[in-house]
């Protein structure tokens, strides 16, 4: 930052007169721009309706990272699932079903990114900076994902379409590995991103978006693609509720605040609440109630976040020990921001139900880009 | 290895210049899809839906090519300038949320109506779907150039120290949303857009029409490319004068709020009044190209123009030279060369703008072979005045990441290594390069594919079958 007298220099040597009504000051002044002159006195003054708003953003925040993990965890899983599909006409189909929405699914994540920098500003920055190489493996992975299918449809040759095909599958398997990679390591507050329990979370996120993409492709296609998927389906399931445990095990043993939480109530009451959903995923899938298994595995994809906000609150980053309340933004933009998504989220809402109720029902493979 | 805070400047650089051909086209294409999908609702005529879906295959390609960059730009904030964003997060932040929310939401939401759902939902719902894609991808403009315009010309905060950092706080919601910038730079940017969506349009028909009537070799839905270049002509003729127009209003605002960016965009060292503007500035020897100086060019200049140009008529203004600021001067060469180029280019749009209005109106515009190259030569000329416009914005405000509150070297993370910033950098020119390839291909395909056709269409064509029809879609309806 500038040392205040250069500040002053800088700004005093400005010619316009516009400056003049122009915050942009020597600090010294700073103390006579009272914060309510343009501003309402409520809206600056304490939380709005004094609602303990860092709690909530804390909350929310992570209801939008489960949102994501849930809506593009399908689109992941489709994606791996891809690879066990050998004929055009399945792998088109698959395409085609998650075609309309993963781009919307994957707003969720920018969504996250934003509410994090303009709720927790230090915390996106230590953050995302800590685990550098992390994050950009994060993006590489987003990018092949959602580039693959495009270049997929646009030649119908072999080696072209085996190539982008491949591609399509590590982007999808890579994306959820990395993140949970990213959310272990969070949880752990450990300084480095190679570690035992990020790639224990990461390889359980994966388990969990193949358990959701079984259940969202068996909603979206019929015969023998929707019959073969479900021993996928099982198999993932059992798979994730053992990512579970050793995820647990493994972040306890990387951090004593994670031991201590773990054997929590709360904690453990979310553990048995997975037990008990992924058991009936495994029954919804025999009876066919495509439509249960995908709610299971929603259920289960908020489950895992919840599990994860409960081990770090009321820290937010224990890698640099900062608490919910040191790192939320001050009173004015926390309230702005709290109107905002108070007044945007609902109308979000209302957009992935249209989008959601205009593709209903299965998908038709020529619907593919 | 590369210094971190020289490496992540260079990436976000060529992150953020890749990137910003995507909005571009997604921005500038947005109200061409919702004129096609209205007159195809409208009038039932094949040649709209033709229109519509062909711009709407380059608009999802685009789009989706502009979603997976995107992120890159919002996650690089945390990643490579972390003091930044912690000590801005509170007033740059915000926006950024507010955009992935009310913007991004809609547009991707609605674009999967858009683009799959013709068959699946209402012709009202589907022009709403479109009018949302439209609307989301400018409101996506509104929040990011309000973030950006901030930082321009900050506003409407305080700064205090906590824990060690300086931290920005935000005191006037409206101040700092609504700063002096952030009109100038929507306008601009906007109407940039359109302009070089229309110039691509206008290029890619040109090609067609004159293969067609030029050299007389047999193209199919040739009508469709006739309408195209005439659609593409009138949002030409409208964007291209209203964008040399306001872009002296912004010339002039930029005097008065970053003199030093003016300064470099000049090139003026020394202050002085009754400045010249060079219109054509010819480097005499090589020190002039690396190191321009408005005194030694040798150049047609207006005598006092740059002076006239930035206070709005009066020829004896003061310019404020480079050397009267106390921070160093931003590379003045990338400056001053890349606004010359811009401003030159704005002016050659007009005049194609105009030539091909004259030909149209004396009947000859399918004809002139000479128009249809230079529309083809400056098909991408629109997306790179648009890069050249943002060079001068960006580079012209360093050393500044906040102007006169925060210098860029010092945003960057602490604790990045250049091991690290390096790796990425390598990255992102590889996987960046191969992005921009793969876009180019994919839409050089679309375009060799040609509009759909025939028993393609759901829509009936409006004519009499029969030996005396005129051929598809060759309407003159513009």
């Amino acid at each position: 930052m500038t040392d205040p007298a250069a500040l002053v220099a800088g700004s005093a040597s400005l010619p316009s007169a516009t400056l003049a009504t122009a915050s942009l000051g020597a600090p010294a002044g700073l103390a006579q721009l009272a914060p309510a002159q343009a501003t309402p006195s409520w809206l600056a003054s304490g939380p709005l309706f004094g609602l303990p708003l860092p709690a909530l953003w804390f909350a929310l925040l992570f209801a939008i990272l489960a949102t994501f993990l849930f809506l593009d965890g399908f689109d992941f899983g489709a994606g791996i699932l891809f690879a066990t599909r050998e004929t055009d006409e399945e792998r088109e189909t698959i395409l085609a079903a998650i075609g309309p929405f993963w781009d919307g699914n994957e707003v969720w994540l920018v969504v996250f990114g934003g509410a994090l920098f303009a709720a927790f500003p230090p915390v996106y920055a230590d953050l995302f900076s800590r685990h550098y190489l992390l994050m950009f493996g994060i993006l590489g992975a987003l990018i092949l994902r959602g580039l693959a299918p495009e270049m997929y449809e646009q030649r119908h040759d072999e080696a072209w379409q085996r190539w982008w095909g491949r591609s399509f599958v590590a982007g999808s398997l890579l994306a959820p590995f990395l993140l949970g990679a990213f959310v272990g390591n969070w949880v752990a507050g450990s300084p480095g991103s190679l570690t035992l329990a990020g790639a224990v979370v990461g390889a359980t996120v994966v388990a969990l978006a193949v358990v959701s993409g079984v259940a969202f492709l068996r909603v979206k296609t019929r015969g023998t693609l929707r019959e073969g998927l479900r021993r996928y389906g099982e198999a993932a399931v059992v798979a994730y509720l053992v990512g579970v445990l050793a995820s647990l095990g493994a972040l306890a043993l990387a951090s004593a605040a994670v031991a201590a939480a773990v054997a929590t109530p709360p904690v453990l009451a979310l553990v048995v609440l997975s037990v008990l959903l992924a058991a009936g995923y495994v029954v919804a899938l025999r009876r066919g109630r495509d439509h249960l298994a995908l709610a299971a595995g929603a259920g289960l994809t908020y489950g895992l976040v919840a599990v994860v906000a409960l081990l770090l609150f009321p820290t937010i980053d224990p890698a640099s020990g900062l608490a919910v309340d040191e790192a939320i933004v001050s009173t004015l933009p926390l309230n702005l921001m709290s109107i905002g998504a108070a007044l945007l989220l609902p109308l979000v809402a209302t957009y992935f139900v249209v989008l959601y109720s205009a593709f209903s029902g299965p998908a038709r493979p020529s619907e593919a880009y | 290895m590369v210094d971190p805070v020289i490496a992540s400047r260079i990436q976000f650089a060529v992150t953020t210049i890749v990137h910003i051909v995507f909005p571009v086209m997604s921005m500038g294409l947005a109200p061409f899809l919702v004129y096609f999908t209205w007159k195809e609702i409208r009038t039932d005529r094949p040649i709209y839906e033709q229109l519509r879906r062909f711009w709407t295959k380059v608009f999802a390609v685009s789009f989706v090519v502009g979603t997976v960059t995107g992120i890159v730009l919002e996650f690089e904030f945390g990643t490579n300038f972390a003091a930044f964003a912690t000590a801005a997060g509170e007033l740059f932040g915000g926006p950024l949320a507010i955009e992935g929310m009310m913007a991004f939401m809609l547009e991707a939401t609605f674009l999967g109506v858009f683009v799959f759902g013709r068959e699946r939902v209402s012709n009202a719902l589907y022009f709403v779907s479109s009018l949302a894609v439209g609307a989301g991808t400018w409101l996506s403009a509104v929040w990011i150039l309000i973030a950006n315009s901030w930082m321009q010309t900050p506003r409407g905060y305080e700064l205090a120290q906590e824990g060690g950092r300086t931290i920005v706080h935000l005191t006037d919601p409206v101040a700092a949303y609504a700063n002096p910038r952030f009109g100038f730079m929507f306008v601009h940017m906007q109407n940039a857009a359109v302009e070089s969506v229309a110039l691509f349009m206008a290029g890619v028909a040109a090609y067609y029409v004159f293969r067609h009537h030029v050299w007389g070799y047999p193209i199919q839905h040739v009508g469709f490319w006739e309408t195209t270049l005439k659609i593409a002509l009138v949002a030409l003729l409208i964007t291209a004068p209203l964008q040399v127009l306001h872009g002296d209003l912004y010339a002039r605002h930029v005097y008065e709020t970053q003199p030093q960016k003016f300064a470099a965009m000049e090139a003026v060292w020394e202050t002085e009044s009754y400045v010249p503007e060079y219109i054509i500035a010819f480097p005499t020897q090589l020190s002039d190209i690396t190191d321009p100086r408005a005194k030694e060019l040798f150049g047609f200049g207006i005598p006092g123009g740059a002076s006239w140009l930035a206070s709005g008529g009066d020829a004896t203004a003061e310019i404020r030279g480079l050397n009267s600021f106390e921070t160093e001067a931003p590379p003045v060469a990338i400056v001053f060369w890349s606004f010359r180029a811009m401003v030159g280019m704005g002016f050659w749009f007009i005049l194609l703008a105009f030539w091909g209005a004259y030909r149209w109106w004396s009947g000859e515009l399918f004809e002139d072979g000479l128009l249809h190259k230079a529309l083809m030569a400056s098909s991408l000329l629109g997306i790179l005045a648009v890069e050249l416009g943002w060079i001068v914005t960006e580079v012209g405000r360093q050393p500044w990441v906040i102007q006169g509150v925060m210098r860029t070297s010092e945003g960057v993370s602490p604790g990045l290594t250049g091991t690290e910033a390096t790796i990425t950098l390598a990255g992102f020119v590889l996987v960046y390069a191969a992005l921009l390839g793969l876009y180019a291909y994919v839409i050089a395909r679309i375009i060799r594919g040609g509009p759909p056709g025939g028993d393609d269409l759901r829509t009936t064509a409006d004519r009499p079958a029969g030996p005396e029809a005129p051929p598809a879609g060759v309407t003159g309806d513009d």
